[in-house]
């Protein structure tokens, strides 16, 4: 087939506490996909799962065809875990040019990542030294250095300034025109419009899974924020969305969003 | 394993503690300075009869102790913090096997501790006249494999560790005991039978003893060699260790 991610019935619990309830979605090849969700909501362990570090206690996840976790996957895909995992020891060129060789590329090709992530100047620096936002570039830079077919990314911008965000995104967007596969975690909504496909989770479940345009249409709105908040109501009164059936216990779940 | 991928990490592991200069400083002094201190603390006192004398007795083995004390704690630390940092899980998604990871941390700083061995022992040699009948190459090849055997054991242990505090902790528990009972204070012949019994089974005890036949045998001896093979083959068996301790998988 011809989709990059692939979940069936995916269930995780941590520890005692079910994080995911069972979600099933296709991302096809070739897109930006946004997850969204409120802090919480499991869009990390969705992530780890899709990447192949997650324990699964259910369901199955498939990933460029493979089940996740296949040590062949392993240089077809590029993870960035949300808190900047670099060496703070290191320089960022010597983190980049590190992460490069494992996955068999070149100096050239490690600069190359530095200077698109904009941290050419930054490049001689010892990432200990950097700002949050820089940092969390470099650890871009090394996820993005493989070119890898599928692109995992939690949170990449957070903190960066606004025009910053906006070259990421291009470049989210080049990368995806090259052919792979992005699927990237937000828990800002205005980054939800420059996605081609969206993912909503809230509370370990998918409430939405489409085209921002059909997301749009099916709740009636032009705002995003406000569709989402729409179907997310309609899935709790209507039961639009299948799920096991029982009034909400706790109220634990009144974040904003 | 891919010798590409152990090289490079042997590469990265090495240039982050040259960027440490502090620390590439403190490896190479301390070990002279307490040399030093020994030296003095033994100067006026006479050589037991026959034997070597104390200072050459103690020295000698220092020289295995510093990079098995120093090794230990720097590689639990290093690892920690590839654990919390988030580094680790992100290695664990490339093509890095965890052999590249550990045979990378062995290789780095063993070679850090034969550097560190090669130092002090060039000054307990030509400083502070230390004598042995074997050559000094012997005594840097058992000091380096006390470093390895160090950086195997640090690797498991980090594994158990969830903090600084609580890796530093390990040191005492994992060195301590291997250092009373190694024979450099009480010769092991002459301790009770169950602290014999618990000294037999301590990797350090069998690095003293190879080094002790390097100070009384102009020839590396048949015991010599015996007790190398020991502390290498302990040495594979925690880094064998702490492979199943890195899961690529977590909760």
């Amino acid at each position: 087939m011809d989709d990059a991610i692939v979940l069936r019935d995916l269930v995780v619990d941590r520890g005692r506490r079910r994080v995911l309830h069972g979600v099933s979605c296709a991302v096809p090849r070739g897109v930006v996909a946004g997850l969204l969700g409120p802090s919480g909501s499991g869009k990390t362990t969705l992530m780890r799962a899709v990447v192949g570090v997650q324990t699964v206690n259910g369901g199955t996840v498939t990933v460029l065809g493979r089940p996740a976790g296949t040590p062949e996957l392993r240089r077809r895909v590029g993870y960035l875990t949300q808190a900047p995992s670099v060496y703070a020891d290191l320089t960022v060129r010597e983190n980049a040019r590190y992460f490069a060789a494992l996955h068999g590329r070149s100096r050239a090709d490690a600069d190359r990542a530095v200077a698109d992530v904009g941290l050419r100047e930054a490049a001689g620096q010892l990432v200990g030294t950097l700002s949050g936002g820089q940092r969390s570039r470099a650890s871009l830079a090394c996820a993005l250095v493989g070119e890898p077919e599928l692109i995992v990314l939690d949170e990449p911008t957070v903190g960066q300034d606004p025009v910053l965000r906006a070259d990421l995104w291009a470049r989210f967007h080049e990368l995806a025109a090259s052919g792979a596969t992005l699927l990237v975690s937000s828990h800002v909504m205005d980054e939800a419009a420059r996605c081609d496909r969206l993912l909503l989770i809230r509370e370990g479940r998918l409430v939405a899974d489409d085209t921002p345009a059909a997301i749009r249409a099916a709740a009636g709105v032009a705002d995003l924020d406000e569709a989402f908040l729409r179907l997310i109501r309609a899935s709790e009164t209507g039961g639009a969305v299948a799920t096991g059936t029982g009034g909400p216990a706790g109220a634990a779940g009144g974040e904003t969003s | 394993m891919n010798p590409r991928i152990l090289a490079v990490t042997t590469g990265r592991i090495l240039r982050q503690l040259r960027h440490d200069r502090r620390t590439v400083a403190l490896l190479l002094v301390v070990p002279t300075l307490l040399l030093t201190l020994v030296y003095y603390m033994y100067a006026d006192q006479p050589a037991p009869p026959g034997g070597p004398s104390t200072f050459d007795r103690i020295a000698l083995v220092m020289l295995g102790f510093f990079p098995f004390i120093v090794m230990f704690l720097v590689t639990s630390i290093a690892m920690l913090r590839e654990r919390t940092t988030g580094t680790l899980e992100r290695l664990l998604t490339t093509p890095l096997a965890k052999a590249d990871l550990l045979f990378g941390y062995g290789i780095a700083f063993g070679l850090a501790g034969a550097v560190q061995a090669t130092v002090a022992a060039g000054v307990a040699y030509w400083v502070f006249d230390l004598d042995t009948a074997g050559g000094s190459g012997l005594v840097i090849l058992i000091a380096a494999l006390n470093a390895v055997l160090a950086v195997a054991l640090g690797l498991f242990c980090s594994a158990f560790a969830r903090t600084e505090f609580q890796a530093v902790q390990f040191m005492p528990v994992v060195v301590a005991p291997q250092l009373l009972l190694c024979g450099l204070f009480v010769p092991r012949g002459e301790m009770a039978g169950w602290l014999q019994a618990v000294s037999d089974v301590l990797p350090l005890s069998y690095a003293v003893e190879a080094l002790q036949e390097v100070g009384a045998h102009a020839e590396p001896t048949g015991t010599m060699w015996r007790d190398v093979a020991v502390v290498a083959g302990a040495a594979v068996l925690a880094l064998v260790l702490a492979a199943a301790t890195l899961r690529r998988r977590s909760g």
